[in-house]
């Protein structure tokens, strides 16, 4: 593993860049084919109604996903992700429109572990409100 | 209908060799909108020590997605699939799924709860080599939001 951050380099408090993106309806197709995830309520705005949604909502695990992005960019390899757990609290609505909807990953360091092991919680919002409850990876820095 | 707490510990058979291609793993990248090379590029994947392109952190659930299948359409768990929603998700890697894995996939339920009408089902999907090397290990927590 070759991590562009280091053991050195960190504390609890640490803060990682934020990380905004759009999500939108093209983004939510292209992410159903990668993830073989063809859920209707993720392209079929009368099906995701009649389920009682109040619309299309993006697949919690593109949601899980970019905000993963905030964590990988950081530490610069992927790999050193040992662990990545969230819980999903409110659907990412996602507009039929060219804009979509922002998603707003921040992150910070929460915790050193054992081993050179460093706990990062992610607050992950989408038009202010939080969309993950918990969102929370284990990198292994050395 | 609650589910039965007898349903934990079921575990399901192995699923069939998944080989993990560059291809794909670039494909589910490109729909993160994640440009990282060690996505795309096996000699940036080589320099950074790993033995080809390596898979972003929740590339696997491709596989505990299909795997998980198998525990859905069990007729004893009977979940009403269009009424379920992700509840949480969890990936423990016990190193980088990389491209050229040839992964097996074992589904087992770890859990079952019901709360105020609702049903969740947490299933625990282990990915290994076909020779028996531990890659990662997920776990999904499904909500089936009972009939209002």
């Amino acid at each position: 593993m070759s991590a562009a951050v280091g053991l050195a380099d960190v504390a609890v408090g640490t803060e990682l860049p934020e990380q905004v993106s759009r999500v939108t309806r093209a983004d939510l197709v292209r992410y159903a084919g990668a993830s073989r995830d063809f859920n209707v309520i993720h392209w079929n705005e009368r099906v995701a109604r009649e389920v009682g949604l109040p619309g299309v909502i993006a697949h919690g695990m593109l949601t899980a996903g970019l905000a993963a992005r905030a964590v990988t960019a950081w530490v610069g390899d992927p790999g050193a992700v040992v662990d990545y757990q969230v819980r999903f609290s409110r659907p990412v609505v996602v507009p039929d429109d060219d804009a979509g909807a922002e998603l707003t990953v921040r992150g910070r360091v929460a915790a050193l572990l054992e081993d050179g092991r460093v706990r990062i919680d992610l607050t992950v919002t989408s038009g202010g409100a939080k969309v993950l409850s918990l969102a929370r990876a284990v990198v292994a820095l050395s | 209908m609650a589910l039965d707490a007898g349903l934990v510990g079921r575990s399901y058979p192995p699923s069939a060799v998944y080989e993990v291609g560059r291809e794909k793993i670039a494909e589910f990248a490109t729909a993160l909108g994640d440009p990282d090379p060690l996505y795309r590029d096996p000699v940036a994947a080589r320099a950074a020590g790993h033995p080809d392109v390596i898979a972003p952190p929740t590339f696997a659930i491709v596989l505990s997605l299909g795997a998980g299948d198998v525990v859905v359409d069990d007729p004893d768990v009977g979940i009403d699939y269009s009424r379920v929603v992700h509840g949480e998700q969890r990936f423990t890697h016990h190193r980088p799924i990389t491209a050229g894995d040839r992964l097996v996939a074992t589904a087992s339920i770890d859990a079952v709860r019901s709360v105020a009408g609702n049903d969740m089902l947490t299933t625990r999907v282990d990915l290994a080599t076909e020779d028996g090397e531990p890659v990662c290990t997920t776990t999904s927590m499904l909500v089936a939001r009972g009939a209002a």
